[in-house]
């Protein structure tokens, strides 16, 4: 019954969403189980909260060691569900000023958008550009010409990097117009419109071969390994 | 020294630093907003037992500097720019976050930790709210009380079909079926709704996989080999028709030869095997351009970052000319 009822579950509510791409009578049941998807998927953000209190609340009331990191997370994490959910700062929508809960919660002057704005963006952009120097850096250790396939991708690599500085251009730029095609601003577009979109196009076509053949296999109940203890045939 | 001791001496330095630029020149590190009253007229509503009434409010908008010192500058006593405090307060903030995560290229350290561990509950809160608001409140409590969500938060929200109200009673069902995650005793019930989220993943997955990558990519790849370029008079014009058509031929070998490498169905020998190694060729140079690619988006973050400290908080350049103005009214007294 504990296995029996979730498999169920998954093959009625997956060929209901493939039905409907191929019946235009289905058509608003899949729409209807999309709805119902993207409920209990917003749902799942609450069960993420839960967990991420849990284990800090654990961590904290254990004295564990960092524990006052939880503390920090806990905090940022409820007074940005508090000026969220409350939309503190946010004044109504002019078209229906009489209700002081129709604003946008992420409209500027809120609390909530200053989060955003000066809590969020800073973090992650400085992240992400933060792994410019761990690539760079990754790259000078493990990048080796060592054979054909590998200076290929060196070779691509630097191509592409200087192609779109603005010493790329200074480089090639004395090439004449009949070999313009050799300046490294033309050759990288060169290489991104067709070796680039020829190798894309092949992952692409794999990956969605690879999905279709998962996907199917979870309907038609082949694939059990989500229910987890290892049921996967 | 001890290695503390450097970085209080780091520390101070910088700080000193920043004290000095702070109260040099034009200061650094400020925002200014702009006022802008709004007055709506609200009519009685009978249905809520409301009179008329009138709703005001002040709306503060960002503005650059210089449109501060301009205003400063033919009115002293002005209010309609002002300066900020919170958003001063949230520039300083985020100044501080950056450098925090900047200072993990050095080592692991307290003010990294403490920028990675707010990220964790912002960033968690952050998108629970995006959920409930855009989610839940218009699809589950729209269809469940949808007199109290017309009343206080959704006026324009439109009517549920009976369909919709009772798959959304479901959706409320499942969710808090898959809540039980949390309990010890009850965490098998959560094995029901991610069944239903599995499932129509799956659907779903399918169908978008196949429409839009399977058969679109396919199609795009049948390309004529020999591509006819013609000028104006109509005659062929041969340079642009041998690059077109050995573009052509470039992609379209590219592709199946890619695809031969990912075939394991058969043994890569002969004529699959010298397929198959062209096609690791062909992706050796698409990883090789993803990752310059990478690079350079990478570090066009980082320009943009370093760009947000010097130019936004520490006011050392200012490209958009944001503070122009006063630069100006420097150099004419």
């Amino acid at each position: 019954m504990k296995r029996l009822v979730p498999l169920w579950i998954a093959i009625i509510a997956g060929f209901a969403m493939l039905l409907s791409a191929f019946l235009p009578a289905t058509e608003s049941l899949g729409e209807t189980f999309g709805d119902v998807f993207n409920v209990v998927a917003a749902i799942a953000f609450v069960l993420g909260a839960g967990s991420l209190a849990k284990i800090n609340l654990a961590k904290v009331s254990r004295k564990d060691q960092g524990w006052g990191y939880a503390v920090v997370t806990l905090v940022c994490f409820a007074i940005t569900l508090l000026a969220g959910l409350g939309k503190i700062g946010v004044h109504p929508n002019p078209n229906f000023a009489a209700l002081p809960w129709s604003g946008d919660k992420e409209s500027e002057g809120g609390l909530f958008a200053w989060i955003y704005e000066y809590g969020l963006v800073p973090i992650t952009a400085t992240m992400f550009a933060l792994l410019a120097f761990y690539v760079a850096s990754a790259a000078f250790r493990a990048f080796r010409a060592k054979n054909v396939e590998a200076v290929l991708l060196l070779s691509t690599a630097f191509i592409v990097l200087l192609g779109r500085t603005f010493a790329g251009v200074v480089l090639t730029g004395w090439l004449p117009d009949w070999a313009s095609g050799l300046r490294l601003e033309n050759l990288s577009v060169y290489i991104m419109q067709v070796f680039n979109t020829a190798g894309n196009r092949a992952i692409i076509i794999g990956i969605a071969l690879g999905v279709a053949a998962t996907s199917l296999r979870i309907l038609l109940g082949v694939d059990r390994s989500w229910m987890g203890s290892g049921d996967a045939k | 020294m001890k290695p503390s001791r450097n970085w209080i001496v780091v520390l101070a330095v910088v700080a000193a630093l920043i004290g000095i630029r702070a109260f040099s020149g034009q200061g650094m590190g400020r925002v200014f907003v702009k006022a802008e009253p709004i007055t709506v007229q609200v009519a009685a509503d009978a249905r809520m037992g409301t009179p008329a009434q009138s709703v005001s409010w002040t709306r503060w908008s960002a503005v650059p500097a210089k449109a501060y010192f301009a205003a400063e500058r033919a009115n002293p006593q002005q209010t309609e720019i002002q300066f900020s405090w919170a958003r001063t307060m949230g520039l300083w903030l985020a100044a501080f976050l950056t450098l925090a995560i900047f200072s993990f290229m050095y080592r692991d350290n307290p003010a990294y930790r403490f920028a990675e561990a707010a990220i964790v509950g912002v960033s968690a809160a952050y998108w629970m709210t995006i959920g409930f608001w855009d989610t839940i409140v218009p699809k589950l409590l729209g269809s469940v009380w949808p007199n109290f969500v017309k009343a206080n938060i959704l006026p324009s929200l439109a009517e549920q079909s009976t369909v919709q109200v009772v798959a959304m009673w479901a959706a409320l069902v499942l969710g808090i079926m898959l809540l039980m995650r949390l309990s010890s005793k009850g965490a098998w019930i959560s094995m029901w709704p991610l069944a239903f989220i599995i499932g129509v993943t799956a659907g779903l997955k399918i169908v978008s996989h196949v429409e839009s990558d399977l058969l679109q990519q396919s199609v795009a790849t049948f390309k004529p080999l020999l591509a006819l370029e013609r000028g104006a008079d109509g005659a062929v014009a041969m340079a642009p028709t041998v690059w077109l058509s050995l573009r052509n031929v470039l992609i379209v070998v590219g592709v199946l030869s890619c695809l031969t490498y990912f075939f394991f169905s058969v043994e890569h020998k002969g004529l699959v095997g010298r397929s198959a190694r062209v096609g690791v060729w062909y992706l050796m140079i698409t990883f090789g351009a993803a990752f310059g690619f990478t690079v350079m988006g990478r570090v066009a973050l980082l320009a943009a970052r370093v760009e947000f400290l010097f130019d936004d908080w520490l006011w050392l350049i200012d490209p958009s000319g944001k503070r122009v103005v006063e630069t100006l009214s420097m150099v004419v007294g």
